[in-house]
């Protein structure tokens, strides 16, 4: 049996792994198409704030670790697909084949339509070689603007910050981490961001990038009419699967590559997962490209467990999000936008920057958000994901957003241990 | 044999002894705030309820983690947190759903049970029984495991 | 070390929070805890000085044991001039509040003056404010505590607090922490209501890093868990059966006291013991209590959570009390019941859990209810003036007035005033069972002679816990004294209570001295502490405590005189038991005791006494 696995990134690596622990004798085949050992986007900011050098990065620390295990790796980046041969055809003319091959090829940042866009001083912050190209681009008190407050570019925000270069965030959105945050975390993050010397514009665009005027390289102009100077354009405003080599092979693609709760696409022998995936959601069960690690890692499992002839099902995607704006640390799991039938609580203490918003259906928690709140988070993931009845826990939370802990805890624990004294 | 604390709720008195032998062996100070585990007591049930990770053998922590920070102590079954590689990502503090792997913030990393080094201060600590480090195979592991898979299933591996 | 080496001084008149260093060299001189706070008293109000008045202070405050590993390290003692008796007033509790402080980076919190309006303090690691408590004042301690709570979203809060009944200055009223902790007695919940301070609510996540000698420390403390582990008191008997224990203990040596000292056995005690409450109910076939518990870092657990029965008529429609809840300590049990006559379990547990909800010490309130029974038996108080009928062992009178006294309403006003007041305004001073005016625990000076002396001279009032001589005299700790008389009884009385000055400053349990003598909490102290914490300076600085609380009371206006006994325990002999036939010799003790301690003939301590420690 030879598995192809398109993609080095964490699914990929994951897959490979797991591929080796139930097929010892299989065939594997890691296919990546950067000039670096297989490594992790969300390490990108540290090695930017340089807590960490680009070894740092990587997914394995082992050297070695791919050839112990048997995985043979190529450089290379997937053109085409003959989904009827089981064959793939490399940007480089070379081709492997295959009897069960793995779409992990995650996603790319995506160039909003703006005049000026493609200048050479303005950068997306995706793979190695950005942060390289950042890196070298950046110096203290370098004027910088960043174009998106999404997700991707809080993380970035924060890198950019701690290299001491004056920062303005532009936001399309009307509040920072939109797809991420209610309009009050949004809002609170906002403002602890621009606290910390930020200038934040929600509710903005980037209208072109022009040549400067003497006074910086570039000049920025915003819907707002405001025009910038400007060193530097970081764009972070999304990212979009890779999937442009699937065009008419038979494998259904959206905005991601459709799977079934098994992995697997509609041509069978191939399955994908991570970024460029899109799985059924685990309350809706409408297909949803989640694009963070740990599901990348959750469904890479399962694909290979079913790559290699065995049973497993993801109970279904469940949006997972963690971010460090500048020291203040927010998440927000599953549907935190809430259900029309269902019942809420938000908690904001805005003088202690602290936010906790739950939101239920019938007795179950089904989103959170939350901000400054770090202890025992997981927690929300186990009562959303276990889809765990609270019973009377329910209206304590209604009341006591903060004791989530002690409802998972008192809905997971055994009660029939009771005792008489000693 | 591997060993793994087994906890019996049933006799614990809620008298923190653990979390402060925690923070001791972990930290150097007698500070619940720091402990890796966590006894919770339901007043109103007369229940108290030690809790820490089960060091399950789905690992979500060490799979989430993108910079191979937390790897398996082969020797005890622990996955371990290496401080000098965690570059304080917190991505593994939203995938574990049991919430028993927290980050800190003054360290800036994340911080897990990791069974002291096959010796827990918790269950050397205890005064009751409550915590105890056994052989693994321990029926009463095996039905906190139970409820933890039957809490989270990520997925039903049959093979 | 030990210490966090920070004091939070709170001045309700201005409201304003400021941080200073704590005084080493007192630090030194008295410990911590009880010892500590009772030096900033003394050093900062006048002893003569209105106990409900803005010029008294009100300390909170740890010992250096209090949040460490030591066994029992989480108490936490309330100083202030104390209403009930107007001596000083010294109640500790453990919970988890005490360590909680010490975590927060505090070793102390001296409060006052009085707020203009109710507020609680809400301390945070260095962050300490007043907030307004206009919500929480008439609330319960239990309402105030989930009140907090719900307000800051913080689950992990501990919180002391004073219910309606320190709100109203019941002179018996406890600040209470962690729901049912309690500093119970001399009514220092009535000083905290007086200055408008209805709460105080901690979070601390500094831990305690303060440790001279850790390695030693652990040493040392796990060797003293050992012997605590060992012992049959503290290793079985209290997890099992709690201070309960005792109930058919002291009843079968005749030292019960019952029908407000009318009689030393009790006929029902079996029916309000350790072992009853381990019995299955023929209403729900459940037993009455849940499970032990334990306070922060306790290795003994003799706490109780119990739950009460559905159907008793007390509770039958209130759901609120039906959940587990703090069960029945030994001194409750006796007060609500024996001193009551009252043998109906589930109602001690009702009354139990109103003086938790409320904040009223249990003690004090039964003994002035079995006080109200006689009075009524006598004629000299009648149904009408106290709202119900209520001759001793009525279930339902003692219900009505617990009920009563927690909401200030009707005779509850009287009650609240304590027995002392209460017995001298109907004509009857002699029929209050009390010393300075606190009323007495569980235990008859007929049948446990050394024990009458120990109440006396208790420098906050009637109390075991001054110099708990019951260990020696029934329990043989540490050793064997023959109950029944006088003779040695000085001495025994002098050491315990010098000893238990330095268990209550350190921030330990005096529990744990059922199994522990001063050697081995001294190796604790030690490594724990800077400077010399010898086993003679442990001696030295007990003996140093008590004197300072003599000193204070004296100034305070107290006499000879009031170190006495009601004239029932010295004239009317025990009817029954081993005791029958004898009355307390507290007259042939005193002198002997005075001179024992370096005192003169009138109790106060010599210029020389005072010189050689250092007063």
């Amino acid at each position: 049996m030879k598995y192809l696995i398109l993609g080095n990134g964490p699914a990929g690596v994951i897959a490979a792994e797991t591929l080796r622990a139930e097929d010892p004798q299989g065939d594997i085949v890691m296919a990546g198409s950067e000039d670096a050992p297989p490594y992790s986007r969300m390490a990108i900011p540290y090695l930017l704030e340089g807590n960490i050098d680009e070894s740092g990065t990587y997914l394995r620390k082992r050297a070695g670790h791919f050839d112990t295990l048997g995985v043979r790796q190529k450089a290379g980046r997937a053109v085409a697909l003959d989904a009827a041969a089981r064959r793939v055809l490399f940007h480089d003319g070379s081709h492997e084949d295959y009897d069960r091959l793995l779409i992990a090829t995650g996603s790319h940042p995506v160039r909003p339509p703006i005049p000026g866009i493609d200048r050479p001083e303005t950068q997306t912050c995706w793979t190695l070689e950005d942060a390289r190209a950042i890196a070298a681009l950046t110096r203290p008190g370098s004027r910088v603007l960043q174009l998106g407050a999404g997700f991707i570019g809080c993380i970035i925000m924060e890198a950019l910050a701690a290299r001491g270069v004056e920062l303005t965030v532009v936001e399309m959105g009307d509040r920072m981490v939109p797809r991420m945050m209610t309009p009050e975390a949004g809002g609170m993050i906002k403002r602890w961001v621009e606290s910390k010397g930020i200038r934040v514009r929600t509710s903005a665009g980037v209208e072109r990038i022009d040549d400067g005027d003497g006074n910086a390289p570039l000049k920025v102009r915003l819907s707002t009419g405001e025009a910038l100077d400007c060193d530097v354009v970081i764009v972070a405003a999304g990212v979009a699967p890779n999937v442009g080599f699937l065009d008419n092979t038979g494998v259904h693609v959206a905005k991601g590559v459709i799977v079934d709760a098994r992995m697997e696409t509609a041509v069978e022998g191939i399955y994908a997962a991570g970024d460029v995936a899109e799985a059924p959601d685990l309350f809706t069960g409408a297909h949803l490209v989640s694009a963070i690690q740990p599901n990348a890692a959750d469904q890479a499992r399962i694909a290979a467990v079913n790559m290699a002839g065995g049973e497993a099902r993801l109970p279904g995607v469940l949006a997972i999000n963690v971010l460090d704006t500048l020291g203040l640390i927010s998440t927000s799991f599953g549907q935190w936008w809430g259900d029309p039938a269902g019942q809420g609580v938000e908690h904001v203490d805005a003088e202690a920057n602290r936010y906790l918003s739950l939101q239920f259906k019938d007795d179950v928690l089904i989103g959170a958000t939350s901000i400054g709140i770090t202890a025992h988070v997981g927690a929300l993931r186990g009562l959303i994901q276990g889809r765990l009845n609270l019973g009377p826990w329910k209206d304590r939370l209604l009341a006591n957003p903060t004791a989530f802990f002690e409802a998972y805890v008192a809905a997971t624990q055994p009660t029939t241990l009771m005792r008489s004294a000693a | 044999m591997l060993k793994s604390l087994h906890i019996d709720p049933a006799k614990c008195t809620g008298c923190l002894q653990c979390e402060m032998a925690c923070s001791y062996e972990h930290h150097g100070v007698f500070n619940p705030s720091k402990s890796r585990i966590k006894v919770f007591n339901f007043e109103h049930e007369g229940r108290m309820v030690p809790y820490t990770c089960t060091q399950c053998s789905d690992a979500w922590c060490m799979n989430a983690c993108p910079v191979d920070a937390i790897t398996l102590d082969a020797d005890t079954g622990a996955k371990v947190v290496h401080e000098d590689i965690c570059v304080g990502c917190k991505v593994c503090t939203i995938a574990c759903p049991f919430g028993t792997i927290n980050y800190e913030q003054d360290s800036g990393k994340v911080q897990k049970c990791d069974l002291c080094d096959d010796n827990p201060a918790c269950a050397s600590a205890c005064p009751t029984g409550a915590i105890t480090y056994v052989d693994a195979d321990w029926t009463g592991l095996g039905k906190m495991r139970q409820w933890a898979e039957r809490a989270n299933t990520p997925s039903t591996a049959a093979s | 070390m030990g210490w966090a080496r920070k004091i939070l001084r709170v001045n309700l008149t201005e409201g304003t929070c400021a941080s200073e260093p704590l005084n080493m060299q007192w630090a030194d001189e008295y410990l911590g805890s009880r010892g500590l706070a009772t030096k900033y008293l003394v050093e900062e109000t006048d002893p003569k000085v209105d106990p409900l008045s803005p010029d008294n202070k009100m300390i909170m405050s740890t010992g250096p044991l209090t949040g460490t590993m030591a066994s029992t390290g989480g108490r936490y003692t309330v100083v202030t001039k104390g209403p009930l008796t107007g001596a000083i007033a010294c109640s500790n509790s453990g919970g988890f509040f005490g360590a909680e402080l010490k975590f927060a980076g505090w070793d102390m919190i001296i409060f006052e003056g009085k707020s203009p309006k109710p507020v609680y303090l809400f301390v945070e690691n260095d962050r300490a404010e007043l907030r307004d408590a206009a919500n929480l004042w008439g609330k319960s301690c239990w309402e105030t505590e989930e009140t907090i709570k719900r307000q800051h979203q913080d689950p992990q809060i501990r919180i002391s607090s004073i219910g309606r009944a320190g709100e109203n200055q019941v002179l018996f009223a406890c600040v209470v922490n962690d729901l049912h902790r309690a500093a119970g007695r001399s009514g220092v919940g009535a000083v905290m209501g007086s200055k408008n301070l209805k709460a105080v609510a901690l979070r601390g996540t500094k831990g305690t890093s303060g440790i001279k000698d850790f390695k030693a420390f652990m040493q040392a403390s796990n060797e003293a868990k050992k012997v605590l582990a060992d012992n049959a008191v503290t290793g079985e008997g209290l997890p099992k059966y709690g201070t309960q224990v005792l109930m058919n203990v002291i009843n079968e040596i005749g030292a019960l006291p019952t029908r407000n000292h009318r009689d030393v056995k009790f006929e029902d005690a079996s029916k309000i013991s350790a072992e009853q409450m381990h019995e299955k109910r023929a209403t729900d076939g459940k037993p009455q209590l849940v499970t032990n518990a334990a306070c922060f870092g306790c290795t003994i657990a003799c706490g109780r959570i119990s739950e009460i029965d559905k159907t008793h008529f007390s509770v039958v429609n209130s759901p609120k009390y039906w959940g587990a809840s703090g069960g029945l300590e030994y001194e409750a049990a006796w007060a609500l019941g024996a001193a009551n006559g009252v043998g109906d379990i589930e109602a001690l547990q009702y009354a139990n859990l109103l003086c938790n909800e409320h904040g009223m010490d249990p003690i004090s309130f039964g003994a002035t209810v079995g006080a109200v029974m006689e009075m009524y038996e006598m004629g000299v108080l009648t149904e009408e003036q106290i709202g119900t009928a209520a001759p001793f062992g009525s279930a339902e009178a003692l219900v009505q007035l617990v009920e009563m006294t927690a909401n200030g309403e009707g005779f509850g006003k009287e009650i609240g005033e304590g027995s002392r007041r209460l017995c001298t305004k109907y004509g009857h001073p002699e029929l209050s069972m009390s010393v300075k005016g606190q009323e007495f625990p569980a235990y008859d000076a007929r049948g446990i002679q050394g024990i009458g002396l120990a109440y006396a001279t208790s420098n906050r009032g009637a109390c075991h816990l001054r110099g708990y001589t019951v260990a020696s005299e029934v329990m043989g700790i540490p050793v064997k004294t023959d109950p029944l008389v006088t003779e040695g009884k000085p001495a025994l009385v002098k050491a315990f209570q010098d000893a238990t000055a330095i268990f209550d400053s350190a921030g330990i349990c005096v529990f744990t001295s059922f199994a522990w003598t001063l050697a081995d909490v001294q190796p604790q102290l030690a490594a724990a502490c800077e400077g010399d914490w010898s086993m003679e300076k442990l001696e030295t600085v007990g003996e140093r405590i008590w004197n300072m609380e003599r000193q204070y009371n004296l100034a305070a206006g107290l006499t000879r005189k009031d170190d006495d006994l009601p004239p029932r325990l010295k004239t009317e002999a025990a009817k029954v038991g081993p005791a029958k036939g004898l009355v307390n010799g507290l007259d042939t003790m005193l002198p002997e005791y005075y001179q024992l301690r370096g005192w003169t003939p009138d109790g106060v301590p010599s210029s020389e006494t005072l010189n050689r420690l250092g007063l």
